[in-house]
């Protein structure tokens, strides 16, 4: 079957401007980013057992904004991958009918704007 | 999004390295389809494409416009247009014959791979079985039942475009439904031959095949109960081991 199905089949290119396309993509590369990231926390982390000072030196990078803004990157990807997950065992694994989905979607989002009102509560009060 | 010019430039993809432009009068009422029939009887007839019912129940005339695979007799040219030119090509994932025309046998050979085939669990001389239709497992085969065999979700998939063998949406939705049917036989087969190297595991769930499916049918999420039966049955065995 496969030599037939290779035959000068049209390579061609697709639309794939759709909510679940997305969703798929941005799970992919969040995923990738943070798998080239973590040999990078691994090393500095064993800084603590091997070389401690120099840990020390390293930390003080963080003070510096651009680390902070790579920081709040690393939230963000690790929040995308993480919601990502869930969102595709949910997907896959519970069989809900499209209004259950709906429903959970929306749920979710009160979840988010409730707990993001509190914090900004907490901040700002 | 009415029509606001009298011609339409219609580039026609026809083969690797070949594209012909026509122009083609615009219609109030005009169908993708109408154009390719247009351009075969009044400015091209060596234009190959391939088409029966032109109301949508037959699968035959899917090709790629403007970059989405759609069944061409169902789709107003006031939908797809870009201003006013409009690209038709072949259907992806499959090999061409010529021009528009694709060669259908790897979609149909998987759609046997995949057991799509029915497995009676009764003979002539039984009674005729009675079918609940409010049952949840027939509403989840009834889902599914509508497919017409476009191959639009085929073409529309990612998985397919690099795994040739993969068994794809449209033969996997198939397996789901009779999964889900009490008169199919052939449980263990239907799991054995979509749980293989080339069967549901495969899908990433992208989802272009349920976004684009003509008839609004849902192939992710039948493959993703597909996913799921093969796990119990794993489980299952494993435990009967």
């Amino acid at each position: 079957m496969g030599g037939h199905c290779d035959m000068n089949r049209v390579k061609g290119s697709m639309s794939r401007a759709h909510p679940l396309w997305l969703a798929y993509i941005v799970h992919r590369i969040s995923g990738i980013i943070l798998a080239l990231f973590l040999p990078l926390h691994f090393w500095v982390l064993a800084m603590a057992l091997t070389d401690p000072t120099r840990l020390d030196g390293f930390l003080h990078l963080t003070e510096h904004s651009l680390v902070k803004l790579a920081e709040f990157g690393l939230v963000v990807l690790l929040a995308i991958h993480m919601f990502g997950g869930l969102r595709l065992m949910a997907l896959e694994w519970l069989p809900w009918a499209s209004w259950q989905k709906t429903l959970a979607a929306a749920a979710t989002a009160l979840a988010f704007l409730t707990a993001t009102l509190f914090l900004l509560n907490a901040y700002g009060g | 999004m009415p029509m606001t010019t009298d011609q339409i430039k219609v580039s026609i993809q026809r083969g690797e390295d070949r594209t012909d432009v026509f122009d083609v009068p615009a219609y109030e009422n005009q169908t993708v389809l109408d154009v390719v029939s247009w351009i075969q009887q009044y400015a091209d007839p060596t234009l190959s494409y391939r088409f029966a019912c032109r109301v949508g129940m037959c699968g035959s005339c899917a090709m790629m416009v403007n970059g989405v695979p759609r069944w061409t007799c169902r789709t107003h040219m006031s939908k797809v247009c870009d201003g006013d030119t409009v690209t038709i090509g072949p259907l992806r994932n499959l090999p061409v014959i010529k021009d528009l025309a694709v060669d259908m046998d790897p979609f149909f050979d998987k759609w046997t791979a995949a057991e799509g085939v029915h497995h009676p669990s009764a003979s002539r001389d039984d009674p005729i079985a009675s079918i609940d239709p409010e049952t949840p497992q027939r509403v989840t085969a009834n889902a599914g039942i509508e497919c017409i065999n476009c191959a639009v979700c085929y073409a529309a998939c990612d998985t397919v475009a690099t795994q040739p063998d993969y068994l794809g949406p449209a033969a996997l939705q198939r397996a789901w439904t009779l999964l889900n049917d009490s008169k199919d036989s052939a449980r263990t087969d239907i799991i054995d031959a979509i749980s293989g190297n080339d069967g549901c595991h495969n899908c990433h769930s992208m989802g272009s095949c349920t976004v684009y499916c003509p008839n609004e049918l849902d192939p992710m999420s039948a493959i993703a109960g597909l996913k799921r039966e093969t796990a119990t049955a794993f489980f299952k065995r494993r435990g009967n081991a």
